[in-house]
């Protein structure tokens, strides 16, 4: 049985030897055309002269585009088509592309989009949450709101409130492979484009729009990014649709890749945004009310922010069961790079800011924080009445969306509203989003790492340490992950598979996932290997490619191998349907009869040869290839109201992590990290291990060393790996211990399997609530840390100053 | 231009191209070998991690600001070329599959090479061997378990193989202007004040890859020979400009252990590979590591024009932000400082400890004697448009018992020695504060108590 192996990333060898190709590594025709932006230098203004005639002039320049050349502006959005691919008549940030060079090099089209002469009259900009709140500029009429119970007066009656202001930084993606595209014309106007995009169904429904073309016309394929993390789900719209549009100009292929530093300028990051918060609690830090306001920065268009910080909402509850809370979101509009997707999609913001509050009202109560937690988690699923159950069944009359120009595969869509009852907070709790916890899992897991980790121990011995210590104080934090899984826009939800199997017995495996590094591939053909019962080599692993499954979702919300998983296993499962029922009929006995096993096809006693029996099958004239379908049953969900069961599960982990800071400098690194996670029976226990250790060190380090600095003109500072600073090699932690649960899922995903691609990015949470104890160990209890994010040397000391009361 | 090296063990030779054309564009986009990928074309991520071999050994270095002129007379070795010649597998590059170091495999090839280059020379700390490329999937794990695994294996004969090639390899003229001694430099230097000069490229290979500047006229020194000498002179070491930071780290990691510290976190293996102490100097940069140190030794720097020596104070050359006192066609030529200081304690702080810029970096070399301290070099770099002794607190130490009373009251001086600038790096409240505390680090620090948070384990 291939699924369940922990089989190495299929490409693994080519990767090492530098033979696996990524779009710059392509062949190109010789009259390829190189593109490259002209960007913007202020952060809002009126354009009121644009002179590109040295730009022109440069060497190797064919063409140069600017919004009067294009009267008809192709637009980039995801969601509410507000992001033409050039700036017209106005630019809303620095960094935001104003003209188009088309040459023939890289270089030199690089060279001539500096020579372009922009004036501006600059107007007014808006650049943090403050200034948009002040201004009342933001998307959606006014902030959403999503209650349950009576906070307000839960908070009021409780004998202890606790509030306070979090500020959270974003994050750069910092893919490896900067974004990249390039476009082929093809005879009567059709287009195939090459993108590095999580989203090839969006690429070609936006290059299809730019060139008035029917979708069928434009063929997006992609065999690998290097490196996505959300930031190509959205973020690569402009390179293709630039690509398509020089090419169908000039008539001649078109590659268009960013320098790094363009990349960090011009393209979205994970959002921004401060927290407040205030908590009525008991003596046992057991919380009674909870009111949370998110104020977000958006940036300058709407890209996919709705759907972001309504992730973060859908996270603010994280392990914790909260019977009266409010939850009120802003999305504001600044005069920024358009935040967008990153790993987790809103959730660790949402989930940072209530593992706050647990650090935060421990610290307040005296109570060890890991008991605080404990002592607000959901209830354990054995206690639970499972019955609770399918809200989906309660839910009916759904509105359906706008039709016509509406990106329908876009998680900036519209989502549709309904109406339907709220199952009671009974003996299964419910979410703020009423949505009933029937797989909480917390408990044992968590105890489980507790014993593991010698949680309690380390603690004690950390205590001592501290008193003997005067610089430096060393810290420890645990905290649990509960991260739901799956698209909150419910019809993103399907996915579509190809399957060949030739005539020789190979098998070719096309489906509309991509690969970005998490092995999804791998995965995908394992399952497929695992129902025609041969080995994974078998099947070979093809570029995921628009003309051969359409419509596909973004490879997005962790969700690659339960939709494409599910739906490649169907395909599979037709053709060995018709195969086993031509060889049953061969022996006269039941289709069920035939088994697929260890690379033979076992029947009435007989072993026959896997390829043997393909080709009998060919020569009977029995179809050899199918495609596959799967939808994700169960799920239903409002966004206006904030009601429903957006998740078909949730997917479950807890992290240790010790840390050691300097009181002197702030300076601070991660010690130790025990990280537990949750991938219900594994389809590749060494692809998820790397999903798990890579995902906690990304998201430690959007915590700790991954500042974002924009000065106050709204350019930023940090544009290159000198200067935004992702973990390096030895910042990972000494001793890293890493364990998968392991235990099925209760819900029918593919290989009871569970989803892994963002859910361990929030183990990270546990070095910043890490440092905060260190930080706390510097004072006399009496001041809490309040430590910002991200922690950097400079923060740690400022709180490890508050403590010591210097401040 | 005209220059030849070997690539992948087969001589090549270069016409026409510009001398400044990176390793990495020529390798992509004329020899189609694109194995070695751009990550940030400006050597921070090592995705461009190839192999250069040359009578001094073989070593990483970023392609993506090394330029094709310094080249000439050596063997280039890439990703492809690490494989064996019928497409074996290195044992990096198998231990890279076997313990799942690869994700999305575009930093893979640079670190297969990163980790090739130190296998081959036995180099077994991998953090720091890896610390210049950046990994975003893994999380650094599985990568540092491949090379553990590999360290044990043969060094496969064709990686050794450029060394005996290079014997038997006649570059012949590069076409380029490349002195051979310090006396050709000077010559030409003079002759050209305006050239510039190119000893690693860590600095000047930006301005052609991110300021897309026209550099002419150039003159590469990396054949200097007589400039890239380390000489013990009367318990000082005369350190050629030509050194690099590879080759100063280890003169000074065992006699001065603390600027030895300094310089293993001074960028990454491909950085100081390539990067020189002369031009650490010569660019005067504010933020730069050896300064700081330098000046807390007590360095000479010596400077060269024409037939012409000079030598001063290394603080003295430095004026202003980014202006220093080195006349028209004169260069850097060395620095020579004493050989020990047991007192010398080098802090640097960043946001991340390793490949990361200095917001502040401190060097203390407080001399005590009966109980009085009798002279106190302070330098700190990052807190002034120029690396700056820190003289009000040095004033406030001589000649006073070695108190933390006195520390106190230097730290409070030292607040009049200072103005620092607000930055992406650190606020200009944080570098003051600091830049105090490191002194009462350092106080703490020559008690014997333990204040760095690099030696403490779980």
């Amino acid at each position: 049985m291939s699924m369940g192996k922990p089989l190495p990333h299929d490409a693994a060898p080519l990767h090492v030897t530098g033979q696996a190709r990524y779009i710059d590594d392509l062949s190109f025709p010789a009259n390829a055309l190189h593109l490259a932006f002209g960007l913007s230098t202020v952060a809002h203004g009126e354009i009121t002269g644009l002179d590109l005639s040295a730009v022109r002039a440069a060497p190797g320049v064919v063409a140069v585009l600017s919004a009067e050349d294009l009267p008809e502006m192709p637009d980039c959005s995801p969601s509410a088509h507000d992001e033409p691919l050039l700036a017209v008549g106005t630019v809303h940030y620095v960094g935001q592309p104003v003209f188009l060079v088309v040459a023939d090099s890289h270089l030199a089209a690089r060279k001539a989009a500096r020579l372009g002469k922009v004036s501006y009259r600059e107007l007014p900009a808006l650049l943090t949450v403050d200034d948009a709140l002040a201004a009342n500029s933001r998307f959606e009429q006014g902030p959403v709101v999503w209650a349950k119970g009576d906070a307000s007066r839960a908070i009021s009656s409780a004998p202890r409130v606790v509030e306070g202001s979090f500020e959270v930084g974003g994050q750069e993606h910092f893919y490896l492979e900067g974004q990249v595209a390039a476009c082929l014309p093809q005879e009567g106007g059709d287009m195939v484009v090459h993108s590095s995009t999580q989203h090839p169904t969006e690429v070609q429904h936006k290059v299809a729009h730019a060139l008035h073309l029917p979708m069928s016309s434009v063929r997006v394929e992609v065999r690998r990014m290097g490196g996505g993390f959300g930031g190509k789900e959205s973020q690569g719209n402009a390179l293709a649709i630039a690509c398509a549009v020089a090419a169908r100009l000039t008539g001649r292929p078109t590659r268009m890749r960013y320098d790094r530093d363009d990349d960090m300028v011009i393209t979205g990051k994970r959002h921004d945004l401060r927290i407040l918060y205030r908590a009525g609690v008991d003596d046992e830090g057991r919380i009674l009310g909870l009111e949370f306001t998110h104020l977000f920065r958006c940036g300058w268009s709407q890209d996919l922010s709705l759907p972001v910080a309504d992730r973060a909402m859908l996270h603010s509850d994280n392990c914790y069961h909260l019977a009266h809370v409010r939850i009120e979101s802003h999305r504001l509009k600044t005069n920024t790079c358009s935040a967008t997707a990153y790993r987790g999609f809103g959730g660790p913001q949402g989930m940072v800011g209530i593992e706050r509050v647990m650090d935060h009202v421990a610290f307040v109560v005296g109570r060890e924080p890991l008991e605080v937690r404990k002592s607000n988690f959901y209830r354990a699923m054995q206690a639970a009445d499972a019955s609770g159950g399918d809200i989906s069944a309660k839910m009916k009359g759904q509105g359906s969306s706008k039709g016509g120009e509406v990106d329908l595969t876009s998680r900036g869509a519209a989502a549709p509203v309904g109406s339907h009852a709220l199952p009671p907070d009974g003996r299964v709790q419910t979410t703020p989003y009423h949505m009933p916890v029937e797989d909480f899992i917390g408990h044992e897991l968590v105890a489980e790492l507790e014993r593991s980790s010698d949680y309690r121990a380390r603690k004690a011995e950390i205590a001592r340490w501290n008193a003997g210590s005067p610089v430096l104080k060393r810290g420890i934090a645990l905290t649990p992950v509960k991260f739901g899984i799956s698209f909150t826009l419910t019809w993103l939800n399907q996915a579509g598979a190809l399957v060949h199997v030739y005539q020789d017995g190979s098998i070719a495996l096309n489906h509309g996932g991509t690969e970005m590094g998490q092995g999804l591939f791998q995965k995908v053909a394992q399952v497929t290997a695992s129902v025609f019962g041969v080995d994974t080599a078998m099947v070979k692993i093809t570029a995921t490619d628009t003309g051969k499954v359409p419509n596909t979702s973004a490879t997005a919300a962790s969700s690659g191998s339960d939709l494409n998983g599910m739906a490649a296993k169907a395909a599979a499962e037709t053709i060995r349907g018709r195969l086993a029922e031509f060889i049953a009929e061969k022996h006269q006995v039941e289709p069920s009869a035939v088994r697929f096993v260890d690379g033979t096809v076992r029947v009435a006693g007989e072993v026959y040869d896997w390829a043997r029996v393909v080709a009998w099958a060919y020569q009977a004239r029995v179809s050899l290839s199918s495609t596959g379908y799967y939808a994700t049953p169960k799920i239903i969900w409002d966004r206006v109201k904030g009601t429903g069961r957006p998740f078909f599960y949730f997917a479950y982990g807890a992290a240790v992590t010790e840390v050691v800071i300097d009181r002197l400098t702030g300076e601070n690194r991660i010690l130790r990290a025990d990280l537990l996670h949750d991938t219900g029976t594994s389809l590749n226990p060494a692809l998820d291990i790397g999903q798990v250790e890579g995902a906690y060190v990304q998201g430690a380090g959007w915590l700790t060393t991954e500042e974002l600095v924009w000065d106050g003109k709204g350019r930023l500072a940090t544009h290159a790996p000198s200067t935004y600073k992702i973990p390096a090699c030895s910042d990972r932690p000494d001793v890293f211990n890493v364990a998968l649960w392991g235990k099925p899922n209760r819900e029918d995903a593919v290989g009871k399997s569970k989803a892994v691609g963002e859910p361990p990015f929030m183990l990270g949470i546990s070095a910043l609530y890490a440092l905060s104890d260190a930080v706390a160990a510097c004072g006399d209890g009496s001041v809490y840390p309040a430590l910002d994010a991200p922690a950097t040397a400079e923060r740690v000391l400022m709180a490890v100053r508050r403590v010591e009361g210097r401040v | 231009m005209s220059i030849a090296f070997l690539l992948n063990g087969t001589p090549v030779r270069i016409e026409g191209e510009a001398p400044t054309r990176t390793l990495l564009d020529w390798l992509r986009d004329v020899r189609g070998l694109t194995g070695t990928k751009e990550g940030c074309n400006e050597g921070d991520c090592g995705a461009c991690t190839v192999m250069v071999t040359d009578a001094s050994g073989s070593k990483a270095l970023n392609a993506c600001i090394l330029f094709l002129a310094q080249l000439h007379g050596k063997a280039v070795r890439t990703v492809e070329g690490v494989s064996g010649p019928q497409g074996e597998m290195h044992p990096v590059q198998a231990a890279m599959v076997a313990h799942h170091g690869s994700q999305c495999g575009f930093c893979t090839p640079g670190f297969v090479v990163s980790m090739a280059v130190a296998h081959l020379n036995g180099a077994r700390d991998h953090d720091d061997q890896l610390a210049g490329n950046l990994c975003r999937c893994t999380g650094y794990a599985p990568i540092v378990r491949a090379a553990e695994a590999a360290a044990g294996e043969a060094v496969p004969e064709w990686m050794i193989a450029d060394r005996e090639a290079l014997a038997g390899f006649a570059a012949g003229e590069a076409g380029v202007f490349r002195p051979a001694d310090s006396d050709a430099l000077a010559e030409w230097y003079l002759a050209n004040p305006d050239g510039v000069l190119v000893a690693g490229a860590t600095d000047v290979g930006l301005w052609v890859t991110k300021q897309l500047r026209e550099l002419a006229p150039v003159a590469f020194l990396g054949g200097v020979e007589d400039l890239k000498g380390i000489e013990v002179q009367a318990g000082q070491l005369h350190v050629g400009a030509c050194v690099t930071i590879s080759a100063l780290r280890d003169a000074v990691a065992e006699r001065l252990p603390s600027f030895g510290e300094l310089l293993r976190r001074y960028a990454s293996v491909q950085v100081r590979n390539a990067a020189t102490i002369g031009g650490n100097i010569a660019n005067g940069s504010p933020i730069g590591d050896g300064p700081p140190a330098l000046i807390a030794l007590g360095a000479t720097l010596h400077l060269r024009r024409g037939d012409e020596m000079r030598v001063m104070p290394l603080e003295d050359f430095f004026l202003e932000y980014r202006k220093q006192d080195r006349r028209s066609g004169e260069f850097v030529a060395g620095v020579s400082f004493p050989e020990f200081a047991p007192a010398l304690r080098c802090y640097k702080i960043s946001k991340r400890f390793d490949q990361d810029i200095s917001a502040v970096c401190g060097c203390f070399n407080v001399t005590v004697e009966g109980g009085l301290v009798t002279s106190a070099r302070i330098a700190f770099g990052g807190m002034a448009g120029v690396p700056k002794r820190a003289a009000l607190a040095e004033a406030a130490l001589v000649g006073k018992a070695w108190t933390e009373a006195l520390v106190e009251a230097a730290a409070e001086a030292m607040a009049g020695d200072f103005s620092p600038l607000s930055d992406m790096r650190a606020s200009a409240g944080y570098r003051m504060l600091t830049a105090q505390n490191l002194l009462r680090r350092y106080f703490q620090d020559l008690n014997g108590v333990p204040v760095s948070v690099l030696e403490v384990s779980a």
